[in-house]
């Protein structure tokens, strides 16, 4: 049936916005809401799946169906659903804390699985819901309210993590660039399995300015690097810096100076071994630019489109008498007294 | 294959006696395959016409080294010409397959009783194993009992080496010879058994006939050698006609699953995670796909019931089954359903806690958590499968309630019930009752209110897919009728309330309590669970002795039905047996103010039935 078009207010519910003037989740909000249209999906059959914290509450402000679950279960909540329903689209919306924290059980196991949603973790290295503790993505040395000494806790990498777990898709994205965020939305909405996605997100008031070196104009050409596929890696303002393979590391190159574009490393999101996508993922600040984009999008079976093959049955019927029933319960070494 | 009559005609006619219940149990070493002897004997018993009950007893510890006390495993069987209720007291004939079997067993063993012993079994090494210095079978401990002592190792190999199969291969086949022994003493069919040797063991002919044959053996062992003076007889029992299968408690905890979610016009969804004793409710689920049942081995148990909350969204009915260990596991996703008000089925297959506890052994013990074990106000109803078949029929009353009244149930059985098995008559799909679900559907635009109660209290349920009904739900309080979040004072007592009073009306829809034994009696023995058994046997040897007794079984306990205030404050002295240290008890104390005396035991087994009975003696003293 074909859908009349939608418009970003559409998808916009009649819930108040809650969260800080200036936190990044607006941006995301409003991102989601403008890409939404374009999948042509039906409001009705896209749901909305979080966690709890400040992102968390990112469903409430969608009107599609929704589900505001309880701290770290959101990917376990929609593996269900998608299991029962296979033809939903599923958007999970899960935050540093909840996801990898509390949840990081479910988020791996639901990677591996290959369920078929999105994913959005808002990383922003924090705690914000409960006002300003570490979290697992929090560099060491953070002085938090719980880490006053500094954080002692080595943290994880959001990207890592998924591509460990055996992620089909992954790719990073951040707050305040709409149009690469667009971008990646919709390639992460277009692929099948679990689509993982990293934003990095600022939380104004608890961990204020914590990705300001990819966003700030004067830097961020210097500290990101856009992943293209296909195309050799190359960033800087004047693109002239590239990143080579020294044996199995990473090294920064000018370019010119005998280093030339074929000298470099060439992006492949389809490789099928994800060794480079994990190499790239352990490209950090300052050290590094930042990769951003689809590190990698493979093809692999969906964990509930399989178990729907397997459950085909018959609709239970409006009749008293069942024959399913009766050959399930007649089933077996049976006996007759008369 | 040799050729037998062996069921037919015996060699010599045997003198038989007529017993009306007789009780066996088989315990060996864990592979020494006694689960499968108890199985296969209790098969031929119900196929043969008895009322049959069992109750497998095995090792938390799968691998226990060989010959050790904690490797001990056993299935006892109680066959009757009555209508029998439990796997009896004591045992009328043990076959022991090993010293460390003898050990934990003898002693629960009649006076005269029979005990059949593997005598090859007894070697200086596995007496040492079993912390034995003196051979039980030669210093007269040993004396009450009639002791038969065979070399089954010996006969086995004898019978079973001319099919190709090694020496190992060939050892593991003294199950069946033991069985063929205890089958000619009880004059049980063969034929079931080769029946299901054949469909069982087919693929491969060698271990079929090897089987085959130790059975035959054992048999024919008694017959050529008048091993037994004297062998036995026991009626078929008067059953009621029909088609009837053997079923255990887990078996038809899954089917009446899978029958409920039918019976709502609905798929089965089932998210779980593995933990004895619940598992095969899993993997019985697990071989449905036909039924549209979709299973899923979820990461954890929270995982599991967040996986079954999620697929209750969508629109499935929803189940997850797990054990003690489990449910601590699941709490605050339990109160996430009563919050969002989605109908999901809670199995938990009670066993030995706290913590990991006795993995393998039965208790009562979860019912106060059942109750009252989450944050904040958050009542759930409660119902309690009494024997094995009556899961079936409780698993389909907690789908019935859980989308009837758009809540979460919780489900009570034990390792007693999930494992102990009966003979069941069969129902027919068009006598179980139907509750087909009506999800909302959208009205002209009209504002969709998910909140908005029926005359019973729920909510509609509306899912993904219906447009116009697009809307949120979640762990945070919400306003009545719109279903916003709100934090509103008032609106919070409000909603504590309609949950409350939700739950409250599901007594309205549940029979109510049927005093059973002699309503006249000035004793009430108020049970609930599996010590159904226990107790209804111990009432009615009461009662025909000249005691007068009654008994009230509760199957539903949170809301109980809406006599039983008046049932219990009828009798002048009410009992309540547990295996707990006396939780349902609290609850009748403090809702109808009755002085009840408990009747407790934490013991990783069911109540015998004498137990039961000194009770009601010296409360009538
Ligand atoms: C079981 C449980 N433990 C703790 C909490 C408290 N809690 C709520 S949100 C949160 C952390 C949220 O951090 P994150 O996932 O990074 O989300 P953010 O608020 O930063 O978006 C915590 C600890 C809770 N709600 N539930
Ligand atoms: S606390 Fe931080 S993350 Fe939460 S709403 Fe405020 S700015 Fe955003
Ligand atoms: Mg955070």
């Amino acid at each position: 049936m074909p859908v009349e078009p939608l418009k970003p207010a559409d998808f916009a519910s009649d819930q108040e916005v809650r969260w800080c003037p200036g936190c990044g989740d607006y941006a995301i909000l409003a991102q989601v809401k403008k890409t939404l249209p374009a999948l042509g999906i039906a409001r009705e059959n896209i749901v909305f799946v979080s966690g709890i914290g400040c992102s968390s509450r990112f469903p409430y402000y969608m009107n599609t169906y929704g589900f505001h679950s309880i701290h770290g279960r959101a990917m376990a909540v929609a593996s269900g659903l998608k299991m029962a329903r296979p033809e939903l689209q599923v958007w999970v919306v899960t935050g540093d804390g909840d996801g990898l924290s509390i949840g990081g059980n479910h988020l791996l196991h639901a990677i591996r699985r290959n369920v078929d949603m999105t994913v959005l973790l808002f990383n922003n290295r924090i705690y914000g819901l409960t006002k300003g503790q570490y979290s697992p993505t929090s560099e060491v040395g953070k002085r938090t309210k719980t880490s006053p000494k500094g954080a002692i806790d080595f943290p994880l990498h959001p990207i890592s993590v998924a591509i460990g777990a055996e992620a089909s898709f992954v790719a990073r994205t951040l707050d305040i660039d709409l149009k690469h965020m667009g971008y990646v939305l919709e390639r992460a909405a277009a692929h099948k399995g679990t689509s993982f996605v990293e934003i990095y997100q600022n939380c104004n008031i608890f961990n204020d300015g914590a990705f300001s070196y990819a966003t700030d104009k004067n830097t961020k050409e210097d500290t990101r690097l856009i992943l293209e596929h296909g195309k050799p890696l190359i960033f800087g303002k004047d693109r002239n810096k590239g990143i080579r393979l020294n044996c199995t590391d990473p090294e920064i190159v000018d370019l010119g100076e005998g280093v030339s574009e074929d000298d470099l490393l060439f992006h492949d999101e389809k490789a099928a071994e994800p060794s480079l996508a994990y190499l790239l993922s352990r490209m950090h600040h300052p050290e590094f630019p930042e990769p951003f984009g689809v590190y990698r999008a493979v093809e692999r079976p969906c964990y509930e489109y399989v178990l729907d093959e397997f459950c085909k049955s018959s609709d239970p019927p409006a009749s008293a008498e069942d024959a399913e029933i009766d050959a399930l319960l007649n089933s077996g070494d049976t006996w007759v007294v008369d | 294959m040799a050729t037998s009559t062996a069921t037919k005609n015996s060699a010599k006619p045997v003198k038989r006696q007529e017993n009306d219940t007789v009780t066996v149990r088989f315990c060996g070493d864990s592979g020494d395959g006694m689960q499968l002897a108890g199985t296969q004997f209790t098969n031929s018993s119900s196929i043969f016409g008895n009322d049959v009950a069992t109750l497998p007893d095995f090792p938390a510890e799968i691998r226990a080294p060989a010959g050790s006390l904690p490797g001990v495993s056993g299935f006892q069987i109680n066959f009757s010409k009555f209508d029998i209720h439990t796997p009896g007291d004591r045992v009328d004939t043990l076959v022991a397959m090993n010293p460390a079997a003898l050990k934990m067993n003898y002693k629960d063993v009649v006076d005269g009783g029979i005990i059949l012993v593997n005598e090859d079994a007894f070697t200086k090494t596995n007496l040492q194993k079993a912390g034995m210095d003196v051979n039980p079978l030669d210093d007269g401990t040993l004396r009450d009992y009639r002791v038969h002592k065979l070399p089954m190792g010996k006969l086995t190999t004898e019978a079973a080496s001319d099919f190709g199969l090694n020496t190992k291969g060939v050892n593991r086949c003294k199950n069946f010879f033991a069985l063929g022994v205890v089958c000619w003493l009880y004059e049980r069919p063969l034929k079931p058994i080769e029946e299901w040797i054949g469909k069982k063991m087919g693929k491969t002919p060698a271990v079929a006939d090897a089987n085959t044959a130790a059975l035959r053996a054992g048999w024919n062992y008694c017959d050529t050698i008048e091993l037994f003076p004297q062998a036995y007889r026991v009626a078929k029992a008067k059953i009621a006609p029909g088609k009837y299968r053997k079923i255990t408690g887990n078996e038809a905890t899954a089917m009446g699953l899978a029958t409920g979610a039918r019976r709502a016009g609905k798929k089965l969804f089932l998210g779980s995670y593995p933990i004895t004793p619940a598992s095969t409710i899993l993997e019985t689920l697990a071989s449905m796909p036909q039924m549209g049942v979709k299973t899923f081995q979820a990461e954890d148990e929270i995982a599991a019931i967040c996986s079954a909350i999620g697929a209750a969204f969508g629109g499935a009915c929803a189940v997850t089954s797990t054990s003690g260990p489990g449910i601590a596991l699941k709490g605050e996703a339990m109160g996430l359903a009563v919050m969002t008000e989605l109908p999901l089925v809670i199995v938990n297959v009670q066993r030995g806690g706290p913590s990991t506890g006795l993995p393998t052994k039965t208790e009562q013990s979860d019912y106060l958590q059942a109750m009252w074990g989450r944050n904040g106000e958050c009542p759930m109803p409660i119902i309690a499968a009494s024997t094995p078949a009556n899961c079936f029929d409780m698993a389909v009353e907690a789908m019935r309630i859980a989308v009837q009244y758009m809540t979460p149930v919780i489900l009570l059985t034990d390792g007693y019930l999930a494992n102990g098995s009966e003979p069941w008559r069969i129902p027919q799909s068009k006598d179980l009752p139907q509750f087909p679900v009506k999800h909302a559907v959208s009205n002209n635009g009209e504002a969709f209110m998910p909140y908005k109660r029926d005359e019973r209290g729920s909510r509609p349920w509306a899912i993904p897919g219906e447009k116009g009904l697009e809307h949120r739900i979640g762990g945070l309080e919400k306003q009545s009728v719109t279903g916003n979040v709100n934090y509103d004072p008032d609106n919070h007592q409000a909603m504590v309330n309609e949950r409350a009073a939700k739950v409250a009306n599901v007594a309205e829809s549940i029979p109510d309590l049927k005093v059973e034994g002699n309503p006249e009696a000035d004793l009430l023995i108020v049970g609930w669970g599996s010590t159904y058994g226990a107790i209804t046997t111990a009432v009615e040897r009461a009662n025909s002795g000249g005691k007068k007794v009654a008994h009230a079984h509760l199957r539903y306990l949170n809301p109980m039905p809406k006599n039983t205030g008046e049932v219990i404050k009828r009798f002048k002295k009410v009992i309540v047996p547990e295996m707990n240290m006396g939780q349902l008890i609290i609850k009748l104390r403090s809702d109808f103010l009755v002085d009840a005396k408990g009747l407790n035991k934490v013991q990783g087994k069911p109540f015998l039935v004498s137990e039961i009975e000194e009770a009601i003696e010296s409360a009538l003293k």
